[in-house]
């Protein structure tokens, strides 16, 4: 316990905890009391998979180092298996919660094992290079997300890649259906088990970066040829950074899918990806309590910004703009904190003249 | 002869990417940011020379003029305002700064020209050509293209081997403060491959609307990832690279296409993009650099 | 299994110098190794021989080829000809991180650290090989886990404190001066249990009275740990006084090889230092 206090990481890891878990009760509290409209309730839960998204993103980009465009391949791979497989086990497994919680494994998983499939060939490049190809892969998911065909009838499951090959015999029910994607999706998530998910994956992320492989990890990013001098295996490093994140991005997929009574590929796609890099880069790189924040401040502020209809994404825009040059820009940096100075400074003469 | 006219639209559409992937490739090479706004100025500029065209009447040329004016001038402006402060950072900062202005230049194009697809009439009014009995078909858009974009990559040829300012870029491109030393104005030559960057986004973007003729404020993005792809491809920072990757990706693309699944094209495309960069990983025409231990 | 069958030499290729390390088996025995970088001859018939407590330096003129040798010592780059044998194991076609495994480390000549972390950590890095915690301990902080960081961290601060820089174990490496990352650097090296480790000019930038430190610290390294040092050095005080076999190279060959005494008097060597005419003179 002594330790506890001393010990910074862990001071910081448990107060990302407990935001975590303070805004749960407060949201929870609030909607049952029935403060919250129908519309703010409607964004609990993709709040929940955005920062979920955003942490398991900043694993790979802020801890790792490794740029990824195609975050949103890994959540759309998980959001129509997490559908699929909440339809599929719909007459066998009773209990929603549970049912729900196995589609998001399933989508995690599945999406976990394309990472590392993908991660073989893609890990051997770096920089700008990796991140194209990250971009391609998210393009080529997207391509076949959007073409796949899935029903059940009385003969079992079916799945295929083009309509010609998909028959259903007669009562049965398409699940997914090509370019329209997956429609009259049972709506299964809930804003608990959006909780649970944020909870598991700052678990998962947190304790990974405290541990001998985060710190590997780090010094991947920090200096790859130092790491391999000392011993480490970078290529097994950077695979293990890369299937975590996309077995996370796959959970939280499964979850967002669960979470709308129709879902087409189409979401899933550069734009997407490009969003979720903009939480972590906002949030601060490696900065994992800074990812949940900018993410459900992000999220929100287009949402709250609904009524200024046409200029609500200009505005985004420069919002976005104007805090990366006064978050990152040497020169304005160096100009605010002598203006910052100043003031302190004529505070202080101020403050010296009262007193005489 | 089918494959033939497919050969033929696949250079015609190629040959649009090359000429936006020269534009990735002098800015990537120089400035080292992935400019992702690059496509979205291809956008303004079809806008504009819609606009010369329709509301004001003028002739086709005269479009073209004011569209690369005015890009060229965009192109300037973006660059001192948004990556100019931003030159020293990680390029991830820049890149999301790039992101943001994409957004903008998207959106600001909403608001004036609204988001309802405009009709865009072609600037080449040449008859196509036909070639026997009918069955080769090429359109004066295609010849164009083609003639414009390799006049484009014989003159930046030129232009980086021959000129001061040309060889301050390649200087710069190969150490930024090692050309700073030598006396090179290197915020400078950054704004000037900016400036030419944007010029030929302009051109890209009446050529692309000529050939494709429906303009939207999302025009730009698809084709703008494309010709990434492409420059990515042909090895980024060459630019025979730009011009072959753009080539062979309109290529690839046509024949997929037309051969192989319609649907899966975009995938087809970018399984080729990744089996390349695995082969060759610095692109075909690439430099590949080792790190220094 | 094939790269780690042992191939144990009878006769060391170059006679041992130390009393205690006769009839032992060198710990690193290079054999005639040679890189060409296109057509270019970067290192060419290179062999030492390096007993298992011997303290031995590498000079040559700038541009010699010596940073060349220490990337092929250790995997970085794969040699052209020739072979590398750490323990009697040849590294042919291993990644670096591999060759560390074996038994060797080394330091840069321009530093890399880890910047971003802090001294502490970065000589836990240094550990990882050592650190016994499952991925799954790892990922759910079970109490092997807290366990295995709470014996990585003692050792860690001993390390640290055998070079005099444990008041810098919570400094970020980035921020600390120069003589001291460069300590780091070893004390890092040392943490992954090394054989032998390779020196790139330690005592680069040091003032003369960190460079003296220094030579008692390489001392002080081979007789607490009982391992090999092999460093490249341009501080002549530094090399003539604490190695006890120096190996000189010029245009990528050895041009002289033996003690410092040896060294010292090779005609060749002072050629190669002051060129012809001011030989002479």
């Amino acid at each position: 316990m002594k330790n506890f206090f001393k010990n910074r990481t862990l001071r910081g890891n448990a107060v990302t905890y407990l935001v975590v878990i303070v805004a749960f009760v407060v949201m929870q509290l609030l909607s049952s009391i029935g403060v919250l409209g129908s519309s703010t309730k409607g964004f609990l839960v993709p709040i929940c998979v955005y920062i979920s998204l955003a942490v398991s993103l900043n694993l790979l980009v802020g801890i790792c180092g490794e740029l990824s465009l195609g975050h949103a391949g890994f959540m759309g791979i998980g959001a129509f298996t997490g559908i699929l497989v909440a339809a599929v086990l719909k007459d066998s497994v009773s209990g929603d919660f549970l049912r729900l919680l196995l589609a998001m494994a399933a989508g995690g998983l599945l999406a976990g094992v394309v990472g590392f499939v993908i991660g073989i060939p893609v890990l051997r490049l770096r920089g700008d290079y990796l991140a194209i190809v990250t971009l391609a892969f998210g393009e080529i998911m997207k391509n076949i997300i959007g073409n796949l065909y899935a029903g059940v009838d009385s003969k079992g499951f079916h799945i295929a890649i083009s309509t010609s090959k998909m028959k259903l015999e007669d009562g049965g029910k398409y699940i997914i259906s090509g370019p329209l994607g997956a429609t009259g999706v049972e709506k299964l998530a809930t804003f608990t088990m959006g909780f649970v998910l944020v909870m598991v994956t700052l678990f998962v992320v947190l304790n990974l970066v405290n541990s001998k492989e985060g710190r590997a990890i780090k010094a991947v990013r920090d200096n790859r040829i130092a790491a391999e001098s000392v011993g480490i295996n970078v290529t097994a490093f950077r695979m293990k950074a890369f299937v975590i994140s996309a077995f996370l991005a796959g959970m939280a997929g499964a979850l967002f899918g669960l979470n709308y009574s129709s879902v087409s590929a189409s979401k899933f796609n550069f734009n997407t990806s490009i969003n979720i890099l903009v939480f972590v880069v906002l949030g601060g790189m490696g900065n994992i309590l800074g990812s949940v924040i900018s993410a459900t401040v992000l999220y929100v502020l287009p949402e709250a910004m609904r009524g200024l209809q046409d200029y609500r994404m200009i505005l985004y825009a420069i919002v976005l703009i104007l805090v990366m040059l006064f978050t990152w820009s040497p020169k304005i940096k160096s100009a605010t904190s002598e203006f910052t100075d100043r003031v302190a400074s004529m505070m202080k003469r101020k403050g010296a003249k009262a007193h005489e | 002869m089918q494959s033939i006219q497919y050969l033929i639209n696949g250079i015609s559409i190629g040959a649009v990417y090359a000429i936006i992937a020269l534009g990735y490739t002098m800015v990537y090479g120089i400035a080292k940011m992935l400019n992702f706004a690059h496509g979205d100025v291809i956008m303004v500029g079809a806008y504009i020379a819609f606009c010369v065209t329709n509301y004001l009447g003028l002739p086709s040329f005269v479009a073209v003029a004011a569209s690369v004016v005015v890009c060229t001038l965009l192109g300037i402006v973006i660059e001192g305002l948004a990556y100019k402060p931003l030159r020293g950072t990680p390029s991830l900062a820049v890149l999301i700064t790039a992101i943001g202005v994409s957004y903008f230049l998207q959106n600001a194009a909403q608001l004036i020209w609204s988001s309802s697809p405009k009709n865009f009439t072609s600037v080449v009014t040449m008859d196509p050509i036909t070639l026997f009995d009918g069955r080769l078909v090429i359109t004066g858009e295609v010849l164009l293209t083609v003639l414009v974009s390799t006049l484009v990559m014989i003159g930046l040829t030129l232009f980086t081997g021959k000129t001061r300012t040309g060889k301050a870029m390649r200087a710069v491109s190969e150490d930024r403060d090692a050309a700073q030393l030598m006396g090179i104005n290197v915020n400078r030559t950054i704004s000037v491959t900016f400036a030419i960057g944007s010029a030929l986004a302009a051109v890209a973007g009446v050529l692309l609307c000529s050939t494709v003729p429906t303009l939207m404020p999302t025009t730009g993005s698809m084709p703008g990832i494309r010709a990434f792809t492409a420059a990515v491809f042909g090895g980024i920072g060459s630019i025979p690279g730009a011009m072959l990757g753009g080539i062979l990706l309109g290529v690839i693309e046509t024949f997929s296409k037309a051969y192989l699944s319609t649907q899966f094209s975009d995938a087809i495309v970018f399984c080729v993009l990744i089996v390349i960069l695995l082969v060759k990983p610095a692109g075909l025409l690439g430099k590949q650099v080792q790190e220094k231990v | 299994m094939n790269e780690y069958s042992r191939k144990i030499l009878k006769v060391p290729s170059y006679t041992l110098l130390r009393e205690e390390d006769k009839d032992k088996l060198p710990v690193l025995d290079v054999r005639n190794l040679g890189i060409d970088f296109g057509g270019l001859t970067a290192v060419d018939s290179f062999n030492i021989t390096i007993g298992p407590t011997e303290i031995s330096g590498l000079i040559g003129p700038n541009g010699a080829g010596k940073t060349t040798i220490f990337n092929l010592l250790t995997g970085v780059y794969q040699p052209t000809r020739g072979s590398v044998l750490i323990n009697g194991i040849d590294i042919k076609g291993m990644p670096t991180y591999k060759v560390n495994k074996l038994g060797i480390a080394r330091t840069f000549q321009n530093i890399r650290l880890f910047s971003d972390m802090t001294a502490l950590d970065n000589v836990k890095v240094g550990m990882h090989n050592e650190i016994r915690c499952s991925f799954i301990n790892s990922l759910l902080h079970l109490p092997g886990y807290y366990k295995a960081e709470r014996k990585a961290n003692e050792k860690a601060m001993e390390l640290l404190e055998f070079m005099g820089l444990q008041d810098m174990a919570y400094t970020k490496a980035g921020s600390l001066p120069y003589g001291v990352q460069r300590r780091l650097e070893i004390v890092r090296a040392l943490a992954t249990n090394p054989s032998i480790i390779l020196l790139d000019e330690p005592a680069a930038g040091m003032n003369p009275s960190e460079t003296a430190e220094l030579m008692h610290q390489i001392r002080r390294i081979r007789d607490t740990f009982h391992i090999a040092i092999f460093l490249i050095e341009h501080d002549m005080n530094l090399v003539m006084n604490v190695c006890e076999a120096i190996a000189v190279v010029n245009y990528g060959r050895i041009i002289a090889k033996g003690t410092p005494e040896e060294v010292r008097q090779n005609p060749a060597v002072i050629e190669a230092y002051l060129g012809k005419e001011e030989a002479g003179a």
